[in-house]
């Protein structure tokens, strides 16, 4: 295989791990309460924002951007839940599909008030130089993003599976009324899976903002990837985003780089129109 | 108790609406609609577009005298109009075709302007173009580059820019310079993005250098607002030309600035289709990775007292940043605008229509650096021109032709 060849398949993975990180915020609230957020890119956003005022202010780096940024989307989370979220649900399918798109132009427009619609960007040695192994490159951002996209995906997923917490927030999610006669209270336990999935689609955007550029917008442009990764691995399934992201990540930059970058997306999308036809639920969704 | 008394607000309102005064006010002013990117992945361009119209319109309606040269600058508002007031609507085109031509549409039919300025990205004036035709309003279109856009057998449609074609020329002259002066130009790749101002571009250039014998040995189109641009940089890589020409828009300018230097890749000559590569927050942002770039501009500030370096001072002043160059060309889209409907001496869609065709600035009265104004039948801009400019310190410098440069051209590219 050419050195180049490699260096696109290992691009293709970095990217894909990044993309499971910022998909698994959005499948986790779908497993959780069947509801889409549509604010989620704008979560993205908003971290990379965050990320972005720690370094103007305080000059720091990941190290001190990716907590803040944490902390600050899952109190975000939680405020949606409880402002919005948890009225909406109880009305019709609609309302909640507009509801969470409306949170999404709220956040947009307010960026744009108070940021501008200038495009900003991280200092590219943030992380230092680029690791370079044989003839292949491996951009320290990405690595960093693309390793901590996996342990965290792979935390939640233990959470969910392995912990008391994560399984009083399945009983909820299977039969709240039921949760509730065990005693378990629904909207703790929504609220909590609200707060960690704005919690580590803060850590991605923090991270994403180290190689990528940041606008009111561009919640927009990441959002479209994770929607379809989330669609590709099964709605709620956290593994499933996980290998739906490397596929997606590997697929189009292996398409991109052998028939042409407009043709990426004819191949992914392609290849997500195949997966649904056989697996309507995705790869790794509960049918 | 609420619902009626917004009820009594909105009939009061209409009543204002309706009332005989309110015709009589519309004279004292003109109202013109400017459609720009305001929202959306060009939106950064956008506001520093409508920032330079704001200030057009602010050197119109007041006392200018030390801008004399500029039609319109001394003394306050239209003295064709009475002195009337230019009011300019801005409204967001979003970034696409559709939205772009409902919001010409509600400027037409709801806020009733005379005339319609914009619309920065070529697939959006074509649209919002269309709808001011099928109304019969004047439409201005300062910046938008695609061939065809002046092809449609419009009546109503007026472009001050310079075109695809007259940039095509511009490369291809200044690459055959190069290779005069023994520098590698035996390869050249053409990256663009893939809506109507890419693509059009793209095509023009390869049909320039055809004829010239300048040896396009690929071509990659991609599409805009693209998550990764890793594949694109990695097949440059594989072939590794000597020139590339980049057609892109700001986010994926930003984009390849940084991939380039990550998958350590450069050309010796690297030259980026304005656009992205000129928007200020792509200097802001990435000026430090692209030094020695090769770019094109109808701006340059230029000498202290000059015109167009007075004009940057007021710019510079307000906005805290220097006139770019699409900014600096939808200023100046704005007072070819003003200058017109001044002539027309009316707001009568034809009147104002009849004085743009008969449109004819020197040199010395425009801010941007054409040759003057003037429309041919179809309406675009025979005087219009550019120049070449490169990257130097964090700044866009004018290299080419020579005699309107301010520094030595300096290969091969730089990067980071």
């Amino acid at each position: 295989m050419s050195d180049i060849l490699l260096q696109v398949i290992v691009s293709g993975l970095l990217i894909g791990a990044v993309y499971a990180l910022f998909s698994s915020g959005l499948t986790l609230i779908w497993g959780m309460m069947n509801v889409i957020n549509f604010a989620h890119g704008d979560f993205v956003m908003l971290a990379m924002y965050t990320a972005f005022l720690v370094w103007t202010a305080f000059g720091g780096g990941p190290a001190a951007s990716v907590p803040v940024a944490a902390i600050i989307l899952a109190t975000i989370g939680v405020l949606s839940y409880f402002l919005l979220v948890r009225h909406i649900m109880k009305g019709p399918m609609l309302a909640q599909i507009l509801g969470t798109f409306g949170l999404a132009l709220l956040l947009r427009y307010s960026a744009f008030w108070y940021f501008g619609a200038n495009f900003k960007t991280l200092p590219d040695s943030i992380l230092g130089s680029p690791f370079v192994l044989g003839s292949i490159r491996i951009d320290a951002p990405r690595l960093l993003a693309g390793v901590v996209g996996l342990v965290v995906t792979v935390m939640l997923h233990l959470l969910l599976t392995r912990s008391a917490l994560g399984s009083r927030m399945l009983a909820v999610s299977e039969d709240a009324t039921a949760a509730q006669l065990m005693g378990i209270r629904p909207e703790r336990m929504q609220a909590v899976a609200w707060a960690l999935a704005a919690g580590s689609t803060g850590i991605a955007g923090a991270l994403i903002a180290t190689f990528f550029y940041t606008s009111p917008t561009v919640g927009e442009t990441l959002a479209i990837v994770a929607f379809v990764t989330v669609a590709f691995g099964g709605f709620g399934s956290v593994p499933g985003a996980l290998v739906a992201g490397l596929i997606i990540g590997v697929i189009e930059g292996l398409s991109a780089f052998l028939i042409g970058p407009v043709y990426k997306d004819v191949v992914v999308y392609l290849l997500f129109v195949l997966v649904l036809w056989t697996r309507p639920q995705g790869l790794m969704g509960k049918a | 108790m609420w619902s009626r008394v917004f009820g009594l607000a909105s009939l009061a309102a209409v009543l204002l609406a309706l009332a005989p005064g309110s015709d009589a006010v519309g004279q004292q002013t003109v109202k013109v609609g400017a459609i720009y990117p305001l929202s959306g992945n060009a939106a950064s361009a956008g506001n520093y577009s409508k920032a330079a119209i704001e200030l057009a319109v602010e050197i119109v309606n007041n006392d200018h005298p030390e801008l004399k040269d500029l039609p319109l600058a001394a003394g306050s508002g239209l003295p064709g109009l009475g002195g009337a007031k230019i009011e300019v609507v801005f409204a967001d085109n979003q970034g696409t075709p559709a939205a772009g031509q409902n919001q010409a549409l509600r400027l037409i039919t709801e806020e009733k302007v005379h005339a319609l300025i914009g619309a920065y990205q070529s697939g959006i004036t074509v649209t919002t173009s269309a709808m001011a035709e099928r109304h019969g309003i004047p439409f201005l279109n300062p910046e938008s580059v695609a061939a065809n856009l002046t092809e449609r057998g419009f009546k109503w449609f007026f472009r001050a820019t310079p075109v695809a074609g007259d940039f095509a020329r511009a490369y291809s002259d200044f690459l055959k310079e190069q290779k005069a002066a023994d520098q590698k130009v035996g390869s050249i790749a053409v990256v663009n993005e893939n809506t109507e101002y890419g693509n059009s571009v793209a095509s023009v250039i390869r049909e320039v250098f055809a004829k010239e014998a300048l040896n396009i040995t690929q071509v990659i189109p991609y599409s805009a607002n693209t998550t990764d641009v890793q594949p694109q940089v990695l097949q440059l890589k594989e072939k590794n030309p000597d020139v590339v020409i980049f057609v892109s828009y700001t986010s994926d300018a930003i984009l390849y600035a940084k991939t380039m230097k990550d998958l350590n890749w450069k050309p010796s000559i690297m030259i980026a289709d304005d656009a992205g590569f000129n928007d200020p927050s792509f200097v802001m942002t990435s000026g430090a990775l692209v030094e020695g770039l090769v770019n094109r501009s109808s701006f340059a500030a230029g000498k202290p007292g000059t015109l167009s370096a007075m004009v940057n001072d007021l710019y510079k002043k307000k906005n805290n940043v220097d006139l770019d160059d699409a900014s600096a060309r939808a200023m100046q889209g704005m007072l070819i605008l003003a200058d017109a409907i001044n002539r027309a001496g009316s707001t009568d869609a034809a009147k104002i229509q009849a004085a743009l065709k008969a449109t004819d600035l020197k040199a010395n009265q425009v801010v941007t650096g054409y040759n003057g104004v003037k429309f041919d039948d179809k309406g675009q801009n025979i005087l219009a021109s550019s120049l070449i400019t490169q990257m130097r310190g964090g700044k866009y410098v004018p290299i080419w032709p020579k005699d309107k440069a301010a520094a030595e051209l300096k290969l091969p590219y730089k990067g980071w």
